[in-house]
């Protein structure tokens, strides 16, 4: 499968995406928009609590070509990021304040200079996150990376959107279930899982257009059928709600499914949910250093505030921290339910 | 007036059935959500419960609303099945005991 890019897709387009969000159709358009609705509840326009995590998007690279990827990553992706803005990046998290790097991508490994910087962000004593597709891990090439991360107590959060073989293939690919359970298995006889200092999360998007269940009661489910069918063990399930972009806006209006999944996230918004969205919290770095609220927004090209500084070489925690966060209808994606972010649900 | 029977737009409207009723609407709506709360039972054991029924009684809205219920507490594509299977046997079961009837009558009626 080819990534929309590639295709020359209209929807590798971020402003056509935006377009078909706020008036595709009637129905759409009398959606209520976004920034009224945190308006009502007082929260708008949404600013930052304090920023903590520091989320690099090292590249859109990837190895798979999920149905549902928000970045349209793939092995025809060829954005990466350099040695140099890396640098520029490193420089950044001299602030104390960041406490967490959160690399994510495609897929963060294929990053030539990705074990370099690890190694650099762990002597500063930082947190690191992966955010691996856990396939990446069987091959030859990067079979050797789960000893890396346990070195350096890298914390794992990997994606597996069900239990069962069958729903994980439909959206992620043929083979990916047994690919990832045999990735998960490295991981558990490594001590992720088990050691506290050796964090491993799965993340549940659902497979289609519907929201996820309670975190809580899927993450039961999940270590308790995991478990039982291959003995694996983890720590958390974070649950993350579809948002409708790139290619899971491609499948929505492919199946006809995009306005019901609209109003569903629209009736299911959620004040408490709104005041816990993670651009609170986190700022998203491009593979080109662009500053960024969240990787949605990132993949929709809406940069940070002008007067904020939009790339990391101008990197000024005190201004973004001032900054008034960008929004438009895809956010009611994290404001669904019990809410939705890289961390998982935020109630 | 629509030209079907069935629209799949109405249960969105489901709510409105108060307006020509509105004590014992708003008496089911509160009992329906006690209902479907987590209690002994889990949400998804309920959703799954509601699929199968909804099949029984044959609510094309039920099957639409319990078939994303099930999804979003949990249920695999299997367990939503074979909820679908224990309302057909019950279902099929229910005509074939009758049988026994049948039989208890034919040979009643026979020398």
């Amino acid at each position: 499968m080819k990534s929309l890019k590639a295709e020359g897709h209209s929807l590798s387009d971020p402003r056509i995406q935006l377009d078909i969000l706020n008036q595709h159709n009637e129905r759409l358009k009398t959606t209520p928009k976004f920034e009224e609705k945190i308006s009502e509840i007082g929260l708008y326009p949404l600013q930052p609590n304090e920023i903590e995590i520091f989320q690099i998007n090292v590249g859109y690279m990837c190895n798979m070509t999920c149905k549902h990827c928000h970045v349209d990553a793939g092995p025809d992706r060829q954005e990466i990021m350099t040695k140099e803005t890396l640098k520029q990046c490193l420089a950044a998290l001299d602030d104390p304040r960041i406490k967490t790097v959160d690399l994510t991508g495609g897929a963060p490994e294929m990053n030539p200079h990705f074990r370099w910087f690890v190694e650099e962000v762990r002597r500063k004593g930082k947190k690191v996150i992966v955010r691996s597709n856990l396939t990446i891990l069987t091959t030859n090439k990067f079979g050797d990376l789960p000893d890396f991360f346990a070195k350096h107590k890298v914390e794992v959060t990997c994606s597996l959107p069900f239990y069962s073989k069958r729903r994980t293939d439909q959206q992620r690919g043929e083979g990916t279930y047994d690919k990832s359970v045999s990735a998960l298995k490295i991981l558990n006889d490594l001590g992720y899982g088990t050691d506290p200092e050796l964090q491993l999360n799965l993340v549940n998007n659902p497979v289609g257009a519907f929201l996820p269940g309670s975190q809580e009661t899927l993450e039961e489910q999940f270590k308790k059928e995991l478990h039982r069918s291959h003995g694996i063990h983890f720590n958390n399930l974070f649950t993350i709600t579809n948002l409708p972009i790139s290619r899971f806006l491609n499948f929505l209006l492919m199946s006809g499914n995009l306005e019901d999944y609209m109003d569903k996230l629209v009736q299911a918004f959620n004040p408490a949910a709104a005041s816990g969205v993670m651009c609170r919290n986190t700022i998203s770095v491009s593979w080109d250093g662009y500053l960024y609220d969240c990787d949605f927004n990132q993949m929709l090209e809406i940069k940070t505030h002008e007067k904020a500084g939009q790339h990391v070489s101008e990197f000024d925690l005190d201004k973004l921290n001032q900054r008034d966060i960008k929004t438009d209808q895809h956010c009611y994606g994290c404001t669904a339910g019990a809410g939705s972010s890289c961390g998982g649900a935020t109630t | 007036m629509s030209k079907d029977y069935y629209n799949s737009d109405d249960l969105k409207k489901f709510p409105n059935v108060t307006e020509f009723q509105e004590e014992l609407g708003e008496k089911f709506f509160k009992y329906y959500g006690a209902v479907f709360e987590e209690g002994a039972l889990t949400k998804r054991e309920k959703s799954l419960i509601a699929l199968a029924v909804a099949h029984t009684v044959q609510c094309p809205y039920c099957i639409d609303a319990y078939s994303s219920e099930s999804l979003e507490t949990g249920a695999s594509e299997e367990q939503m099945m074979e909820a679908v299977h224990v309302a057909t046997a019950i279902r099929g079961g229910a005509s074939l005991v009758h049988g026994v009837q049948m039989m208890n009558k034919v040979k009643d009626l026979s020398m």
